[in-house]
């Protein structure tokens, strides 16, 4: 009974989102304030509906109700609950039955929080969002149900993939897609804007949280999945640049990229045209990156194929989403008026750097991640691009980034001088370099040492501005206390987010110096690697709930002194007759020793170990970014013109 | 300055940005795409020494032999399409799906001997799940047609079992 009153919901919830999509935008065109009115009450009907809807599969899960083809797949009555609960997203339907749950989370979040927006737009920007949600609530009702009933019901599920059996990776798809999804937002306010033909500061100001809010889940999914490859997967690396993770990076860049030129747009109703696109490229490539995932496209041509009525639906729906917005943005962007002029040397000027260099990594990046797919569709040419080209291709493109990063906050709008600004960043500057020279000298690394530079530079930058408003040690320390009171959020949230940065790439210049190493050894064996002595104690079966675990004792000594005691495994699941390999980490913030086991044969073991410098700064950066963007959102200036009787912190999903 | 010349200064500066981010990508097209090669076309003698490509198709049944030569694994195994097997050898763990019968993707480069040294062996986390490029493989040794359905079991593809290469 419960997946059918899921399924009920799930085709109202379609309904009242085809009716979400129509009566507000012809309220708006015809000027009919009830039929505007109207767009809330729907918006906040379809989430109560899609709430039902997933509550009722989350539900079967939890009850162990076999006879749901998600649930048959996804779990298993000997799964802890946490499992059973997460595994309804653990396959096509259900995560996109989420995906849709969040887009429509996004509508209810512009009915509650968008009060104050103008009658009109915000009946364009629900209906945008109501249309978006009818197109995937279709999709999901027509051809990728997860409500289908499998018949004669299975005495007890597939499980979930042992993989997926993880905390970090759990929690990972509702984070991520909470910042695909949220992109919907300035997407929506985009088309509307189009629809009005009018975009202002107050258009920047309302924008901006949302995709702030957005920028920060994002960050955080992203963060969240590659720190679960690194200690999960167990093959030592952080990122793979697999065309999965490309996917999610592609939004990010874009995204990072409105977000700054949307502070254009507020502070000086300049690259209005340019932020509109913006928002609509940021949103597209986030439904290319679920659905072209989620397909399986990119990994490969024939997988799409094998289900072509899901296929076409998706290509027609993104075809109709995408090309539809770019169609309106070709017909009206002329409309909007022409924006403010600015200097090249001014704070705009240094934003328009930035746009153009993430949009260009965002180019390569892409070309990268679809040109095996067009190299096999047009020329019939089995290839593969590998991590090579995108440190040949994304390295150049993030240097003058970095280097413009610490300069940019420093100029004033409109009109600026290179030379003051460059001036008092020498400190900053001088950090760096000496920061450089001596890893340099220690290291001997290029890489490693051009990438603690440009760290140092970016964290040191990033609170110099902070250190010239504060006027630090110019003025008695009581007057620069009081500056620091009074400085408003969003300038440390920038400076914060941009530190974070600096904090990541510290972490991925201390990863190019790990040192690894693979042995195949008897118990008692001691290995020498990276400064320490690994000794293989012994190797002996443990239990656990649905897998037989072959554990390894691994002592490792520095100088005689112990300083881990670790337990690497390779569980084989008994269900689905799979082996993973269980890794072993031990940290310590500044370097990890990383320990994986392999076959065991003739009594000898294979063992894998690393040593991985920083490894945790990468995630620990990545948190700070995140971070960085919460307390921009904390700020009280960025809702001044759009007063919000709630704050509008509170994140869409 | 005039509108004019802002304006050209802005399309100067996004040229440039579009510019170099095409001549990067071009220039690292030429050095880093990996072509794929079936095992029919290194038995052929086609592929030129040294190139990293791509190597596609399941491992030979019974043809998997561990060695550890001065305490470093080292794993000698034959990648067949079904119409030629090649010898593959391969210094490190390999993954946790690395099974005879199962489709792999070894990332290397062939020996002037004809063999292949392997840097790098993905087997995918899925067992029902076939790399694109052993699908390639098996459709140009015409095996399988991916068009007339799913692929066969792994494990009756031991029954493609290559007596010697080339045959």
């Amino acid at each position: 009974m419960t997946p059918e009153l899921g399924h009920f919901a799930l085709a109202l919830a379609v309904a009242i989102a085809a009716a979400q999509a129509v009566l507000p935008l012809m309220g708006a065109h015809n000027r009919d304030a009830r039929m505007m009115a109207a767009a809330p009450a729907l918006a906040v009907g379809q989430l109560i509906a899609l709430l039902t809807s997933f509550g009722c599969l989350v539900w079967s899960g939890v009850v162990n109700d076999f006879s749901v083809f998600n649930v048959a797949e996804n779990s298993s009555s000997t799964e802890p609950l946490f499992y059973r609960i997460t595994g309804t997203w653990g396959d096509h339907e259900g995560s996109i039955l989420l995906w849709c749950l969040i887009l429509a989370c996004c509508g209810g979040a512009v009915a509650a929080f968008g009060r104050n927006l103008p009658a009109s737009l915000r009946a364009r920007v629900i209906g945008v969002l109501g249309f978006t949600s009818a197109g995937f609530l279709l999709y999901t009702l027509t051809v990728s149900n997860p409500f289908l009933r499998v018949w004669p019901p299975p005495i007890d599920g597939r499980n979930i993939n042992p993989l997926l059996q993880d905390p970090g990776l759990a929690m990972h798809p509702p984070v991520l897609y909470s910042g695909y999804v949220g992109f919907a937002i300035p997407f929506a306010f985009a088309v509307a804007a189009l629809l009005e033909g009018r975009v202002d500061a107050a258009w920047g100001r309302w924008v901006r949280p949302w995709t702030l809010a957005a920028w920060c889940l994002l960050t955080g999914g992203i963060a969240l999945g590659s720190w679960w490859a690194y200690y999960e997967l167990g093959w030592g690396g952080f990122w793979f640049w697999d065309p999965v993770e490309n996917a999610s990076l592609l939004p990010w860049l874009a995204g990072t990229a409105l977000l700054h030129s949307a502070i254009v747009v507020e502070k000086r109703e300049a690259l209005k045209t340019w932020t509109i696109l913006l928002a609509i490229g940021t949103f597209s490539l986030s439904l290319c990156g679920t659905f072209m995932v989620r397909s399986g496209i990119l990994n490969s041509v024939h997988s799409f194929a094998s289900d072509p009525t899901r296929g076409v639906f998706i290509l027609a729906l993104l075809a109709i989403v995408i090309g539809g917005s770019l169609q309106l943005f070709a017909l009206r962007a002329p409309v909007l008026a022409a924006s403010g002029i600015f200097a090249p040397v001014s704070r705009e000027g240094a934003l328009v750097l930035n746009n153009i260099l993430l949009c260009s990594i965002c180019a390569v990046v892409l070309t990268g991640t679809t040109y095996p797919l067009i190299a096999a569709l047009l020329f019939n040419v089995a290839l593969s691009v590998g991590p090579p080209y995108f440190h040949l291709t994304v390295v150049p493109l993030l240097v003058p980034l970095f280097a413009a990063m610490s300069v940019g906050p420093t100029l004033p709008w409109k009109r600026a001088d290179l030379l003051p600004a460059l001036t008092r960043l020498w400190w900053a500057a001088a950090i760096a370099a000496l920061v450089g020279i001596a890893a340099e000298a220690g290291l001997g690394r290029a890489f490693a040492a051009g990438g603690f530079a440009a760290a140092a530079w970016l964290i040191t930058g990033a609170f110099a501005e902070l250190v010239e408003r504060v006027r630090l040690f110019r003025v008695p320390l009581s007057v620069t206390r009081a500056r620091i009171a009074a400085q408003p959020l969003s300038v440390w949230g920038a400076a914060v987010a941009h530190a974070g940065l600096g904090v990541t790439v510290a972490g991925i210049a201390g990863m190019s110096l790990a040192t690894s190493t693979i042995v195949a050894v008897t118990p008692g064996a001691t290995i020498r690697l990276g400064g320490y002595d690994w000794t293989l104690l012994a190797m002996h079966d443990a239990p656990g709930p649905d897998y037989t675990a072959r554990v390894a004792d691994l002592r490792v000594t520095r100088d005689g002194r112990q300083v881990a005691l670790f337990h690497p495994s390779r569980r084989t699941f008994t269900e689905q007759k799979q082996t993973i390999s269980d890794t072993a980490i031990q940290t310590n913030l500044v370097r990890d020793l990383y320990a994986v086991i392999g076959d065991e044969r003739n009594g000898q073991v294979v063992l894998r170990l690393h040593v991985n410098y920083l490894a945790p700064w990468i995630w620990l950066g990545a948190l700070v970014m995140a971070a960085g963007g919460g307390l921009s959102l904390a700020d009280r200036r960025l809702r001044v013109g759009a007063p919000a009787r709630r704050p509008v912190a509170t994140v869409p999903a | 300055m005039t509108r004019k010349r802002r304006r050209l200064v802005l399309l100067l500066a996004c040229g440039v940005g579009l510019g170099s981010a095409t001549a990067l990508a071009l220039t690292a097209f030429q050095s880093s795409v990996e072509f794929f090669v079936s095992p029919a076309e290194i038995a052929a003698g086609t592929e030129s020494p040294g190139r990293t490509v791509r190597l596609g198709g399941l491992v030979e049944a019974g043809s998997v032999q561990h060695s550890d030569p001065d305490g470093h694994p080292v794993v000698r195994f034959r990648v067949t399409d079904g119409k030629a097997a090649v010898e593959v050898t391969y210094t490190g763990a390999l993954p946790d799906l690395f099974r005879e019968g199962q489709g792999i993707v070894a990332i290397g480069a062939v020996q002037p001997d004809g063999t292949f040294s392997a840097a790098e062996v993905l087997a995918k986390h899925d067992e029902n799940y076939m790399p694109k490029e052993v699908v390639e493989a098996l459709k140009k040794s015409g095996r399988w047609n991916p068009a007339d359905g799913p692929p066969p079991p792994a494990a009756t593809w031991d029954t493609l079992k290559v007596k010697s290469a080339g045959g």
